[in-house]
């Protein structure tokens, strides 16, 4: 087997492993709470990917984290940890939202498109400005995008429950409805709305753009060190703030298209944690876009199995973040073993907690 | 209709040796729909053990699982997202449930309504919502209790037991349920002395933990000896005030466990009550209840005990006022009312009972409520 190989076999090996060990400590879980380890796997891999209905679910439920991971992803890549998605997204909806009472958008898939657009643009102002106070006038870009976060929560709150609320959302404060032919539906016939295509493409578009394109690789220079990059005399400014402001343009469509497709008006509905959970996303997928999408999915998975255990087993919702904690660790962890995986071969290996599947995988 | 159906089910389910028994038996099949098993789902939008609006729907939940023929099942922190829309398909799709329970407010519009659409023969039953005729399909409904009344005798207590006259209100949002609770508890404090005076603070969010106990002891610094509240889980405004040493009423479920000295009385919801209704309804094949509401009378909320340092007149006074509820013959919002700008909300001689649609889009803070609505 060439380097090459190995390394590759090794990227997809690693997370398979960790998730197998995730996998059996969880079983070792539950199984200490007295509950059947067997039924409590079947019961998730039936609640996430079992049938077409799994499927939708898990689908459905991946469709924002794509978007909002990559508000993660691709700061991540010129060297900025922003962790402030969730205010992109809910600045996002909130523009979304808002527009047709400012102008009147046309009745149709473009009216629709206008709103995604002032969507993108609220999320990629809002992010923008975090890369300009880190380079401008050096603010740490993780507090900042945090503390924006609130501020931007806040500001959601502040407008909805007060100047821009319809005064017939009594219980439930709301931004006025946005009309029927403006919202978007589902994928032929099924649950699954349209934001998932918008996931899926932008996660392509993005991860073609940085491994491919000039200007991504540019942007990855600056990333991985940005004193060389302004030696070889790249803007490093400028492609921050651009970096950050792509990322927050994709969680201000997540918000958006959570408006257009779910909600029909901003509210505090809308503020149900996506764009943290989008930081996790990323960092499991390694900030690679192309990774992104099947993390994602696995996501939306553990959310859809955790609501058939729940049902079935009687278990508390915590337990699936139990699983999820499992797998983060064991993922973050095995990258400890990146590059010795298989160059212990041969030898009586050291064998890491998850082994037991190891076989089939390599196989 | 609906009876075929559940005796088709039954059947289905309990395969042959119950379909021959049942003929032999004959007439079988009355008894069979008047006694239809009957899957239920249940979804709450916090912890079921949050010592409030969760626990309350939860504890009523425990007791149905206790019924024959019935199977529960139960989804808890379910955020208002598409994730709440699964969660019911779920439960109709892979549990076979036929009989929903959405208990947070959000769920209603879009998230029931939008699967409620997919699924003509099951049922929806959601707490709290505003279910319209005409506006809202018939197999949804919504279920709901005049818990002002509990917070009318919470402020009864409350005033006999406060020496400041100061009592305090922690609310999440000014929205009509709310203001309509702390303008019950500030009449009934004030039933017992004028001069009290109620303030209120609006966290902004149902669950805001760090500023509830910020609230109540920013409140407990200005001299507020009694408080009660308005939000998801109490909890920590409880525990609080009890270590401030301060009286409180509790709201949504009982938290005397929390702090036996300080916990004067509480409100708090029975919906045991609606439950039943609802689901009676549906194993016996009558119309779904579209809108099913009650007070006091009707037992859909009731009082906690009261503490052992309650006085006897303080119990003797919420025990009349509870006895002319009882009775319909209380009625809390009447005329002459003022908001606490000064301004005539409701006209002297004018009575809004209970179920007055005019009182769920409540807007206004009555007389000796410190505090305003917000924009």
């Amino acid at each position: 087997m060439n380097a090459r190989h190995a390394d590759t076999l090794e990227s997809v090996a690693l997370p398979l492993l960790a998730m197998g060990g995730a996998l059996l400590l969880f079983g070792a879980f539950v199984w200490f709470g007295g509950k059947s380890p067997l039924d409590a796997w079947t019961l998730l891999f039936k609640g996430a990917f079992g049938d077409w209905f799994s499927w939708q679910n898990s689908l459905q439920r991946a469709a924002p984290l794509m978007l909002t991971a990559l508000c993660v992803a691709i700061p991540a890549r010129a060297g900025l940890v922003v962790i402030g998605g969730e205010g992109a997204l809910v600045l996002g909806g909130l523009a979304c939202a808002t527009l047709p009472s400012v102008i009147t958008p046309p009745a149709n898939a473009f009216g629709s498109a206008l709103l995604l657009l002032a969507a993108g643009a609220a999320g990629a102002a809002w992010i923008a400005l975090v890369g300009l106070l880190r380079q401008r006038r050096g603010v740490n870009e993780t507090i900042s995008s945090l503390l924006l976060a609130y501020i931007a929560i806040a500001l959601f709150k502040h407008l909805v429950e007060g100047p821009l609320r319809d005064p017939a959302s009594l219980n439930k404060p709301s931004t006025r409805p946005i009309a029927d032919a403006l919202l978007i539906g589902g994928i032929g016939g099924s649950d699954i709305h349209w934001g998932l295509a918008f996931g899926v493409v932008a996660c392509i578009v993005l991860g073609l753009w940085l491994f491919q394109a000039p200007s991504g690789f540019a942007t990855r220079v600056v990333g991985g060190n940005l004193r060389a990059a302004l030696l070889v005399g790249l803007p490093g400014t400028r492609l921050i703030v651009i970096a950050c402001a792509i990322g927050g343009a994709c969680a201000g469509l997540a918000g958006g298209i959570e408006v257009l497709a779910v909600h029909t008006s901003a509210n505090a509905a809308l503020i149900a944690g996506l764009g943290y959970s989008g930081i996790l996303v990323s960092f499991v997928a390694r900030h690679n876009p192309w990774v992104v999408m099947p993390v994602a999915v696995l996501f939306g998975g553990f959310g859809a199995a955790g609501s058939l255990l729940q049902r079935r087993m009687d278990l508390p919702d915590a337990s699936v973040l139990v699983l999820q904690g499992f797998a983060f660790l064991l993922i973050l962890a095995s990258e400890a073993l990146r590059g010795k995986l298989f160059a212990v071969r041969g030898r009586p290996a050291p064998a890491p907690a998850m082994a037991p599947i190891a076989p089939q995988v390599v196989s | 209709m609906t009876q075929e159906k559940f005796t088709a089910e039954f059947n289905r389910r309990d395969v042959l040796k119950g379909a021959g028994a049942a003929l032999a038996l004959g007439g079988f099949g009355g008894l069979a729909a008047a006694q239809a098993p009957i899957t239920v789902g249940f979804i709450y939008v916090g912890p079921k053990d949050d010592f409030g609006y969760n626990q309350a729907h939860a504890e009523a939940v425990a007791e149905i699982k206790k019924l024959p023929g019935i199977k529960a099942v139960e989804e808890e922190n379910v955020p208002e997202t598409t994730a709440v829309q699964k969660a019911m398909q779920g439960m109709i799709s892979q549990d076979g449930a036929t009989l929903l329970f959405p208990t947070s407010f959000g769920y209603f519009d879009p998230h029931m309504l939008a699967v409620a659409g997919k699924n003509p023969n099951v049922r929806f039953a959601h707490c709290g919502g505003m279910w319209t005729e005409g506006k809202h399909p018939k197999n949804t409904g919504s279920f709901f209790g005049y818990i002002d009344e509990c917070q009318y005798l919470n402020g009864v207590v409350a005033g006999h037991m406060s020496k400041s006259k100061k009592l305090g209100f922690i609310a999440a949002k000014p929205i009509p349920q709310v203001l309509r609770n702390i303008n019950a508890f500030t009449m009934g404090a004030r039933s017992v002395d004028p001069s009290i005076t109620t303030t209120v603070i609006f966290t902004g969010d149902w669950s805001m933990p760090v500023k509830e106990a910020e609230a109540t002891n920013s409140l407990a610094d200005q001299g507020i000896d009694v408080f009660t509240m308005h939000v998801d889980g109490p909890k920590v405004i409880v525990e609080t005030a009890a270590k401030r040493g301060k009286f409180v009423c509790g709201y949504h479920a009982s938290q005397a466990k929390l702090a036996p000295a300080a916990y004067l009385t509480g409100a708090e919801w029975n919906w045991i009550t609606a439950y039943k209704t609802i689901i009676d309804a549906a194993r016996t094949g009558k119309p779904h209840p579209n809108f099913v509401r009650g007070g006091l009378k009707e037992g859909f909320v009731k009082p906690s005990p009261y503490g052992a340092m309650v006085s006897a007149p303080a119990k003797k006074a919420a025990d009349d006022v509870k006895a002319a509820m009882l009775k319909g013959s209380f009625d809390i919002f009447k005329g002459p009312l003022k908001d606490n700008a000064g301004k005539t909300i409701i006209e002297a001689g004018k009575v809004f009972k209970q179920t007055d649609a005019t009182l769920e889009g409540m807007n206004y803070l009555v007389e000796g409520v410190v505090g305003k609505t917000g924009a």
